[in-house]
C-alpha cells in the first residue's frame, strides 16, 4: 500500500494555489464582479482553495477572447493543430500522478481510479483526436461530367462547453480533444462542485495553446452557466448533466438555432444469462466483478450498471456470490492506493443518495448489503462516504428507474430473454448497458436489443477514444468519443463546381 | 390529491429567491449528475409543454410555486409523494439556489390511503 500526501502538504506530488481567478485569453482574469466561492475537498469537508464566481461579465470577455483567437487557430493545419494535442498529451502524461493527486482530492474519488483510468484515458483522448484529425478526409463527387461537388469540413468557430463534476478532468477533455482538433475555439464552464483541478490542467498546458483558444469561466450554473449557453455568441453548446438543464439548453439553443449535443444520464442495465455460472471459472469471476461495477467511481457515472438483472435459474447463487464480492470492497481514504471507493462528491449527492435508499426501504425494496453513510473516523469524518449497497426489488421501485449516482445497485430476476428485454428496455434512459453470456449468439441479439447507445458485452466501464458513446431515448443526443465526434464540431463546406464553358441554355 | 409539500427551511430560501428574482417555478429533474433534483427557475423561464405534468402547488404564504415533472417521468414516479426540502450543498444545472450555498432536494414517501 501507498498513500499519497493530500495537496500542499509536506511531500505532496501537487499544490492547489490559495484562489483561481478565470483562464480568459491566455491568463487568468479576476471575476469582473470580484466575488470568490469556497471549494471544500470532499475527502474530508474542509475548504482548499477558492474560485472565481463569474457571471455574465466575464462570460462575454471570454467570449471576446475566444473570437479573437478562433479564425486564427481554425485556419492553422491539422498537422499543426494535431502537434497541439499530442503535446498536451505528453505533458499531462508527464505530469500524471500530480494531476491524478489533484483530481482525487477535488472529487473524492479513489486515487488507484485517477492513476489507472482518468488520466491514462485524458491522455490518449487527445493523442486519439490528434490521430483523427489528420487522417480526416473531405469529400468529392462528382455529379456529371462537368460538375463537381466538394466536401471540406469547417470548423464551428466558437463554442460553449459545461462539464460535469463526476469526472471533472476526463470530461473536460473528452469535450476539448475533439473541438480543438477540429479547429475551434472554446469557453468552458467547469461544475461549481469541481472548479479547480482544471486548473492545475489549464497551468501545466497553457504555453502549448495560442492565447484565447481554450477559455475556463467559473461559477455556479445559473450566473455563468446559463449567459454562456443562452448566447448568440457560441455556435454550439456541449452539454453533460440531466434532463431539466438539458431541455433548458435546447431552449436557449433553439432562440439562437445552434445545435447541441447533450449527454443526459441514464439507469442502465447490466444483464447476466444463466450460462455465466455454468462454470465457477475465470468467466464467472470477471462477470462478478461487472456486477461489481456499480461502485467504480462510487457509483457517479452516468452509465452505472445500477440496475443488474440476473436469470432466476441461477439468480440465488450468483446473487450470494455478487455480495460476497461486493462486501470486499475496501473503502478508505481516497488517497490510499489500496482504497476501492472513495468519497462521493459532495454534501448534496450524499444527501440524494440517502434520499433515495430511503425511498427504496420504503417501496418495500430490500438491503442486501451496505445502505448508509459511512463514517470512516478522523480526519474523513467530515467527507462524505456510502457503503456499497445492494437492494433486491422490483424494475416498478423509484430506484430502478432514477440514476440515483451512488454506489448503489438495485437487483431483479427475469425468466428468459424476452423477459430479460422487456425489462431492460423499461427505462426512460438508453445510454449504456451490459450484456453477460457465454454464448455470442445470445450475446449479440440482447447488444442489439436494448436500446442504449453503448452496451458492453461480457465487459463493463471500458472508455476506449476510438468507441463512440451517447445515448438513446432521454439520456440525450449526439456521440463523443471516435472519430464521430468531429461532426459535432465541424460544419459542412459544399463547393459545387462546374466545368462547363457553356451557358444551361434557360435564359 | 396534494402530492407536493415544502419544508419550512425550504419555504425560507423560497421567500428570500422571490424577493431577488420575482415569481417561482420547480421542474423536477431526472437522469445523470444532478438528476432526480427539483429545479427552481424564474415562473417562466422553463417553458413547460404538452410532455410536462404540473404535479402542484407549493404555498408559501402569500404566494405559490408551481411544480412540474416531464410526463414521462411523472409515470415511474406518480405512487410517490414529494416533500421539497433544502440541504447544504454546491449548485446543480441552473437552479437558483445554488449560490446561496444550498440545494433543493426532494424528499419522498409512498402516497397512501390519506393522501388518496
Amino acid at each position: 500500500m501507498a498513500k499519497f500526501a493530500a495537496p500542499g502538504q509536506p511531500g505532496s506530488v501537487v499544490t492547489y494555489r490559495d484562489r483561481y481567478d478565470h483562464f480568459i485569453g491566455g491568463e487568468y482574469v479576476p471575476p469582473a464582479k470580484g466575488e470568490y466561492f469556497a471549494n471544500p475537498t470532499p475527502v474530508t469537508g474542509e475548504e482548499f482553495t477558492e474560485i472565481a464566481r463569474g457571471t455574465a461579465e466575464d462570460v462575454e470577455r471570454a467570449l471576446d477572447a475566444a473570437h479573437g483567437a478562433a479564425r486564427a487557430w481554425g485556419k492553422t493545419s491539422p498537422a499543426d493543430r494535431a502537434n497541439v494535442l499530442n503535446k498536451i498529451a505528453d505533458r499531462v502524461e508527464a505530469n500524471l500522478e500530480a494531476l491524478a493527486v489533484a483530481e482525487t482530492w477535488e472529487n473524492g474519488k479513489a486515487i488507484r481510479e485517477t492513476l489507472a483510468a482518468d488520466l491514462p484515458l485524458a491522455v490518449d483522448h487527445f493523442r486519439y483526436f490528434a490521430g483523427v484529425i489528420r487522417a480526416q478526409e473531405g469529400g468529392i463527387s462528382q455529379i456529371d461530367e462537368d460538375l463537381v461537388a466538394y466536401h471540406f469540413q469547417e470548423p464551428l468557430g466558437v463554442v460553449g462547453q459545461i462539464i460535469p463534476w463526476n469526472f471533472p478532468l476526463l470530461m473536460a477533455v473528452w469535450k476539448l480533444a475533439p473541438a480543438l482538433a477540429a479547429g475551434n475555439a472554446v469557453v468552458l464552464k467547469p461544475a461549481e462542485q469541481t472548479p479547480a483541478s482544471i486548473h492545475v490542467l489549464m497551468e501545466l498546458i497553457a504555453d502549448l495553446l495560442p492565447p484565447g483558444v481554450v477559455n475556463v469561466v467559473n461559477g455556479f450554473g445559473v450566473e455563468a452557466g446559463k449567459p454562456l449557453a443562452s448566447s448568440r455568441r457560441v455556435a454550439k453548446v456541449a452539454f453533460t448533466g440531466e434532463t431539466t438543464t438539458g431541455r433548458l439548453i435546447m431552449q436557449y439553443a433553439s432562440e439562437n438555432i445552434i445545435p447541441v449535443t447533450l449527454e443526459l444520464g441514464g439507469k442502465s442495465p447490466n444483464v447476466f444469462f444463466s450460462d455465466v455460472a455454468a462454470q465457477r471459472d475465470a468467466f464467472y469471476d470477471k462477470a462478478l466483478e461487472g456486477f461489481t461495477m456499480f461502485a467504480l467511481n462510487q457509483g457517479e457515472v452516468c452509465t452505472c450498471p445500477s440496475r443488474a438483472l440476473l436469470q432466476s435459474s441461477m439468480y440465488d447463487q450468483f446473487l450470494g456470490d455478487a455480495v460476497e464480492r461486493t462486501r470486499a470492497i475496501k473503502q478508505g481514504h481516497p488517497l490510499d492506493t489500496d482504497t476501492m471507493i472513495g468519497a462521493q462528491a459532495s454534501n448534496d449527492q450524499l444527501e440524494k443518495i440517502l434520499s433515495y435508499i430511503d425511498i427504496g426501504k420504503q417501496e418495500g425494496a430490500r438491503v442486501l448489503t451496505g445502505g448508509e453513510r459511512a463514517d470512516l473516523g478522523g480526519e474523513l469524518s467530515g467527507g462524505y462516504y456510502v457503503t456499497p449497497t445492494i437492494f433486491e426489488g422490483d424494475n416498478k421501485m423509484r430506484i430502478f428507474q432514477e440514476e440515483i449516482f451512488g454506489p448503489v445497485v438495485a437487483v431483479t430476476s427475469f425468466s428468459d430473454y424476452d423477459d430479460a428485454m422487456k425489462t431492460a428496455n423499461d427505462t426512460l434512459y438508453g445510454l449504456g448497458a451490459g450484456v453477460w453470456s457465454r454464448d455470442g449468439s445470445v450475446a449479440y441479439r440482447a447488444g442489439r436489443d436494448i436500446q442504449a447507445g453503448r452496451v458492453w458485452v461480457n465487459n463493463y466501464h471500458a472508455y476506449p477514444a476510438h468507441a463512440a458513446f451517447g445515448g438513446y431515448k432521454q439520456s440525450g443526443i449526439g456521440r463523443e468519443n471516435h472519430r464521430v465526434m468531429l461532426d459535432h464540431y465541424q460544419q459542412t463546406k459544399n463547393l459545387l463546381v462546374s466545368y462547363s464553358q457553356n451557358a444551361l441554355g434557360f435564359f | 390529491m396534494p402530492r407536493v409539500a415544502v419544508t419550512r427551511e425550504a419555504a425560507a430560501v423560497l421567500r428570500r429567491l422571490r424577493a431577488s428574482h420575482g415569481e417561482l417555478m420547480f421542474h423536477q429533474s431526472g437522469g445523470c449528475c444532478d438528476g432526480s433534483a427539483p429545479m427552481c427557475y424564474p415562473a417562466g423561464e422553463f417553458r413547460t409543454g404538452e410532455s410536462d405534468v404540473h404535479l402542484g402547488d407549493l404555498a408559501v404564504e402569500e404566494f405559490v410555486v408551481p411544480v412540474w415533472m416531464s410526463a414521462a417521468q411523472f409515470e415511474y414516479w406518480s405512487h410517490t409523494h414529494l416533500t421539497i426540502d433544502v440541504v447544504p450543498g454546491r449548485g446543480s444545472g441552473f437552479s437558483l439556489e445554488a449560490p446561496l450555498g444550498i440545494r433543493f432536494l426532494v424528499r419522498s414517501r409512498l402516497l397512501d390511503a390519506e393522501d388518496l
